[in-house]
């Protein structure tokens, strides 16, 4: 999955993975893609839960080319 | 137990040791000390206490005395309850069906099952309120099934489930139900409907160390662990009389006067839930109608919990969290996962049976500044 940003969260501790997308999804247009890669266990439920509450679109998970998971997400004008 | 600047407010955790079981343990101390299996004064004494406590929890639980057993604490009574069914069924199947919500007790004795039987165990998913999906129950005692477990009510959330539905399902596919009432008993009706239930007195406001199993007569339950020849043919050791007769008096207290005090938490976690819910990013979660009266669970987005309870304990304020890094767990709560809520800043409220209005007022009065201080430290 291709992503219009990268943000390397690895050995960062929640809630910081899901505070540096928050602060990075405006540097994308609407429609446009983030991708977080994070070894944080409360990453995956926590991207997903951020994208419900504010109205994001989750579009899924792969992991990267070291098996990190990496979550991506894009940005909707609703967000 | 009233704090005059902060509250405790984690009774799911502990509720304090009511004044009725005080009193009890206090008698008892004196009089139950001695082996109830003995033929003298001193030991039908013991045997005299013990079975009344046996027949106040039967009675306050809604089953027959010889239905009940006492065990060293909530988690074993899960143990040798779900594991016993297990062991009963072993012939039928060796799978265990369990709700994604349950208690780690539950989900533990899983594990060791599949690793000492051979079997499996399968977790059946919730809503976002963390009800169990009784369709995807149904569907899943499709394929054979020793035992299904499924909480009474969840202790993280407070949400209640639909236990009479899971038992229809499980009736139908002939599948016994065991069934996690811990959060529920002494809180509200136990509902019935199970062949095997577990009960912890502490979350009642009886003392620690007094774990409650019950096993329906009828029920093919198996000891999954050694027995004795003492008082009850389930459990093995010395019976501790005088806690386990606080236990049952703390019990019998907290039904008597349920109604008052239940209408009383309702009325003050409605307010919390209005107040919280009104803080930016934060949301509410379980369900807001079908729950414990006394549990309110919320998550604060861009806070850890971590730094939110140790904040909102330096002003006195004692409140649990299911967020990673807190209590003892790397991992996020799987209660909160499952459901698909936030699981960092998350905050677990709950009321004991003497929390105030001016402790909840104080409380919400302290929230949203404690959040508003993490989140601008990491921001």
């Amino acid at each position: 999955m291709e992503a219009d940003l990268e943000l390397d969260c690895r050995g960062l501790r929640c809630p910081l993975p899901v505070i540096r997308l928050a602060n990075a999804i405006g540097d994308v247009p609407e429609g446009g893609t983030v991708a977080v890669t994070s070894d944080d266990p409360a990453a995956r439920p926590d991207i997903q839960a951020w994208c419900r509450m504010r109205g994001h679109g989750y579009v899924g998970e792969e992991p990267a080319a070291d098996g990190v998971p990496r979550f991506v997400v894009r940005r909707t004008a609703a967000g | 137990m009233t704090n005059p600047t902060g509250g405790y407010l984690d009774a799911v955790s502990g509720e304090p040791l009511h004044p009725a079981a005080r009193e009890a343990f206090l008698a008892a101390l004196d009089r139950g000390y001695a082996d109830p299996l003995r033929l003298h004064g001193a030991a039908r004494e013991a045997r005299l206490l013990l079975d009344r406590a046996r027949e106040t929890v039967a009675g306050e639980l809604g089953v027959l005395p010889p239905e009940v057993t006492f065990t060293a604490s909530g988690t074993a009574a899960v143990h040798q309850g779900l594991l016993g069914l297990l062991s009963g069924r072993r012939r039928v199947s060796t799978r265990l069906v369990h709700s994604a919500v349950e208690h780690s007790s539950v989900l533990d004795a899983g594990t060791w099952w599949t690793r000492h039987s051979g079997g499996t165990a399968d977790g059946v998913g919730v809503d976002r309120l963390g009800r169990v999906d009784v369709d995807a129950l149904d569907e899943a005692l499709d394929t054979p099934t020793g035992v299904v477990a499924v909480q009474a009510a969840n202790p993280e959330v407070g949400t209640l489930q639909p236990l009479d539905e899971v038992a229809e399902r499980c009736a139908r596919h002939d599948v016994p139900l065991f069934s996690d009432v811990a959060a529920a008993a002494g809180r509200t009706a136990v509902p019935q409907g199970w062949a095997v239930a577990a009960a912890s007195a502490h979350k009642w406001g009886g003392p620690a160390g007094v774990g409650v199993l019950l096993v329906r007569s009828g029920a093919r339950w198996r000891a999954p662990f050694p027995t004795d020849d003492r008082v009850d043919p389930r459990t093995a050791g010395f019976e501790n009389v005088p806690a386990v007769l606080a236990a049952a008096a703390a019990l019998e207290a907290v039904a008597a006067e349920r109604d008052e005090v239940a209408a009383r938490q309702r009325r003050l976690v409605d307010r919390i839930r209005a107040s919280v819910a009104a803080i930016e990013d934060v949301e509410v979660v379980g369900d807001p109608d079908r729950r414990l009266p006394h549990v309110v669970t919320f998550s604060c987005l861009y806070v850890d919990g971590e730094t939110l309870v140790t904040g909102l304990d330096r002003h006195g304020f004692a409140v649990a969290s299911g967020s990673a890094c807190t209590a003892s767990a790397l991992e996020p709560s799987h209660v909160l996962a499952a459901m698909g809520a936030l699981t960092h800043g998350n905050v677990r409220v709950s009321l004991t049976r003497d929390t105030t209005d001016d402790e909840v007022d104080r409380f919400l009065a302290l929230l949203p500044r404690v959040v508003a201080e993490v989140r601008e430290r990491l921001r």
